[in-house]
């Protein structure tokens, strides 16, 4: 499964050995961790709960999984998401791209987290000194996803 | 018809609801027209579902738009925009 959800952490190390495979065609292996941290908006952030919607969740990552192997020449792709309570530091997202060039690779694993950050059904709670609070979707993360939309073709 | 109705994240904690299985009369047949009768609950669920407050739903765990037709037995889900990664 390209896709997995788990409350325990992850082994970057291990999950991008097993997806190489010793796979003799990859040249190239892109990686990004997403990491939590201890402030947002200016704000301590002492602990956070991710939570998801189970079945939907799986469905739009392997959706944005397919869209990415669609637009570029990579090889296998894992993304691994946490949910439950995480506290600054902790590793929350893993996306693995294997490819033959870095190219194409660095873009797929680009794209992949920024539709995961405006498609992919899951929320942060954060826990502050001033209580908790849902942390608002940003329009920059909007903005990041749509420079992956195809070009609007102009009416002649 | 008889439809499965799920709140999610921060609207779960507005609404004190996870979610709720929900008799339709004939007469909705449409997202819009499900979430004008979850507002005619009044309190919460007005401001709550209120339009142009951010809201997105899913229908069978596939983003919908105000107007995805709703059928029986069908999963419609309510949620905040999302904010994962």
């Amino acid at each position: 499964m390209p896709v997995r959800i788990q409350a325990k952490d992850f082994d970057a190390g291990a999950e991008i050995a097993a997806l190489r495979r010793d796979n003799r065609k990859v040249g190239a292996v892109a990686s990004f961790i997403g990491v939590c941290r201890d402030a947002n908006d200016g704000t301590a952030v002492t602990k956070m709960t991710l939570e998801h919607y189970p079945g939907m969740t799986e469905k739009a990552l392997e959706r944005i999984v397919s869209e990415a192997k669609r637009r570029w020449n990579v090889m296998d792709v894992l993304v691994v998401h946490r949910v439950g309570e995480l506290k600054p530091t902790d590793q929350i997202v893993l996306v693995v791209v294997t490819g033959a060039h870095r190219g194409e690779a660095f873009a797929a694993c680009e794209f992949i987290m920024d539709y995961l950050k405006t498609r992919a059904p899951f929320w942060k709670k954060e826990e502050t000194p001033q209580g908790t609070r849902w942390v608002e979707a940003r329009s920059s993360d909007d903005e990041a996803a749509q420079r992956w939309e195809p070009p609007k073709s102009s009416a002649a | 018809m008889k439809v499965r109705i799920l709140y999610l994240a921060s609207l779960r904690e507005q609404l004190g609801k996870s979610g709720e299985d929900f008799e339709i009369p004939p007469a909705t047949s449409t997202v819009a027209g499900l979430r004008t009768l979850l507002m005619a609950r009044g309190g919460a669920w007005q401001t709550a579902l209120a339009q142009g407050r951010a809201l997105r739903v899913a229908v069978n765990q596939e983003m919908a738009q105000s107007t995805t037709p709703v059928n029986p037995g069908d999963e419609i889900a309510f949620f905040p925009p999302v904010t994962g990664g």
